[in-house]
């Protein structure tokens, strides 16, 4: 079961939004978010296309978590984040390298890649897009 | 089109009852459900439920629940929509009823949660009615995403820490002399404040227990008055949905399905927020009670922690809130909870709710919010004398 252990396909599929962003754009109300879609939710156009969204962003709302989920005990405590990346586009993330207390809102962060979830003993390794803190301008 | 009206309820205790299992627990509310209304068969039974395959290792939850009842034969299904689950059982039997396929119908709302035993396991259980792909998968829990939306919500009215700490004190105070309440003890302002924090700002005591429990209530076409000419008619009932991650909302406070399913509610009772005289709201965490208030139209946003403190909310108030203790210190068995709040509505407006009868209210409603407010149902009912 994907709550308790992430399995090889659903970590292939989602590679293009978890390693490189890529979501979608609505042509008609401009709606931008993750993962692709071929629905807008916003307003029903199916005139979207894929799009790469930006690497950078500022912290909008964040949480620091002190009670994980099953397999993500070893990062406690570990911050989630709105994220409102530089074209506007909100995604939801865990920042790292970062200490939970100096989390400001409205911090710049720049994804990094990372290691999220490891499926069981010696099953397979989910990566993804974490948020760090910009290290140069 | 057809009238629904209630005739009977049953509800188990709630909490981490080791000696009964996701079948007795069942079985003890729907079989107490159709012996207050007095029938012996009903046409259908829908089960309100929300992680049995994950937590009791069983799908398939209309034909066991249906099987145990011994009530072979007859059709049963079992309804999901997380933590509205329950409302959403009694909605699908509000349907059935009205459709005129059935005539009778039995709804039992359960959750065993505590044979997993371990906190992460169930944390992640629960995490999934997020999106599991993108929120979930970053280790977000119900309570990370309901932080989120709780300091987005005291940033936006300037509320203050103790501004949450008025719904959970009231709860506690509601429950305590509640039979069947999981939390049946006060709790103080000062232990609020010191109560540690598990998401922040999210505390321990903004948070609604885990716990096993059941309800059932039996929906019938026909009117069945008790011995002094009272009955109670479900005169309104709405569903709605929002975006299934928080993140894709334009608006982390405002929930738009939470309003919608107001709105239909109310549309087809014929009523207003102002009508309403008791209610049953879902208070997972503090600000999720407040937005609850918010969405039903009975106080202005910002203003919902004020309605609480103010005591118009009490029992003896002017619009008595979960009179019970609602999820907070009455419990919380997910799929279960809004079949809870649906038996306490019905309790509230026959007169019938024991120690936590607050007034004779004629007219009431309760909101059952699944996910982060991506799934919500509300119901009216109504007394008729
Ligand atoms: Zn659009």
């Amino acid at each position: 079961m994907w709550a308790f252990n992430p399995s090889i396909p659903p970590i292939k599929r989602e590679m293009p939004s978890r390693y490189r962003l890529e979501g979608f754009e609505c042509h008609d109300c401009g709606f931008r978010s993750l993962p692709p879609r071929q629905v807008c939710p916003r307003c029903g156009s199916r005139n979207v296309s894929r799009v790469r969204l930006p690497r950078r962003g500022r912290v909008l709302q964040h949480t620091v978590v002190h009670s994980a989920p099953r397999g993500y005990e070893f990062y406690t405590p570990y911050v989630l984040a709105l994220i409102e990346l530089e074209d506007g586009t909100r995604i939801f993330s865990q920042l790292t390298d970062v200490d939970p207390e100096e989390v400001t809102q409205g911090m710049e962060v720049e994804a990094v890649l990372r290691k999220v979830r490891v499926g069981g003993h010696g099953g397979p390794v989910a990566y993804g897009l974490k948020f760090r803190p910009v290290l140069e301008r | 089109m057809r009238e629904v009206y209630v005739i009977g309820s049953g509800l188990t205790k709630i909490g981490n009852l080791w000696d009964k299992g996701l079948r007795d627990l069942a079985v003890e509310a729907g079989l107490a459900a159709m012996e207050e209304a007095g029938v012996d068969s009903v046409d259908a039974v829908f089960v309100g439920n929300m992680m049995s395959g994950i937590l009791n290792a069983q799908e398939n939850l209309g034909a066991y629940v249906a099987d145990y009842l011994g009530l072979p034969g007859i059709p049963a299904f079992k309804v999901e929509a997380a933590c509205a689950s329950g409302g959403a059982a009694v909605v699908s039997a509000a349907m059935a009823i009205k459709s005129g396929l059935f005539d009778r119908v039995l709804v039992v709302g359960v959750e065993k949660m505590s044979d997993m035993t371990a906190t992460e396991d169930v944390t992640s259980a629960l995490a999934t009615a997020s999106e599991a792909d993108y929120e979930m998968f970053w280790g977000a829990s119900f309570v990370s995403l309901n932080a989120l939306i709780m300091r987005a919500y005291a940033q936006r009215y300037g509320l203050r820490e103790e501004d949450f700490g008025w719904m959970p004190i009231l709860m506690h105070k509601n429950a305590s002399d509640v039979p069947y309440a999981q939390l049946r003890f006060p709790i103080t302002m000062e232990a609020y404040l010191s109560s540690p924090k598990i998401a922040d700002p999210i505390k321990l005591l903004d948070s609604a227990p885990m716990g096993d429990g059941s309800a059932a209530a039996v929906l019938s076409a026909s009117e069945r008055r008790d011995g002094e000419g009272i009955s109670v008619a479900l005169v309104g009932f709405g569903s709605a949905t929002d975006t299934m991650a928080l993140y894709t909302r334009e608006d982390l406070v405002e929930l738009k399905g939470a309003k919608l399913a107001a709105k239909r509610a109310m549309e087809m009772a014929g009523v207003t927020p102002r009508d309403l005289q008791v209610l049953e709201v879902h208070d997972a965490f503090s600000v999720m009670g407040y937005l609850n208030l918010e969405a039903l139209g009975v106080v202005e946003p910002g203003k919902a922690s004020r309605l609480i403190e103010s005591g118009d909310a009490d029992r003896s108030g002017s619009l008595p809130v979960n009179p019970e203790g609602g999820l907070k210190a009455r419990g919380h068995p997910v799929g279960a909870t809004g079949v809870y709040q649906f038996v306490e509505l019905y309790r509230q407006l026959s007169g019938r709710a024991g120690p936590a009868q607050a007034g004779s209210p004629e007219l009431g409603a309760a909101m059952n919010v699944g996910g982060t407010g991506s799934n919500v149902v509300v119901t009216i009912l109504r007394r008729v004398s």
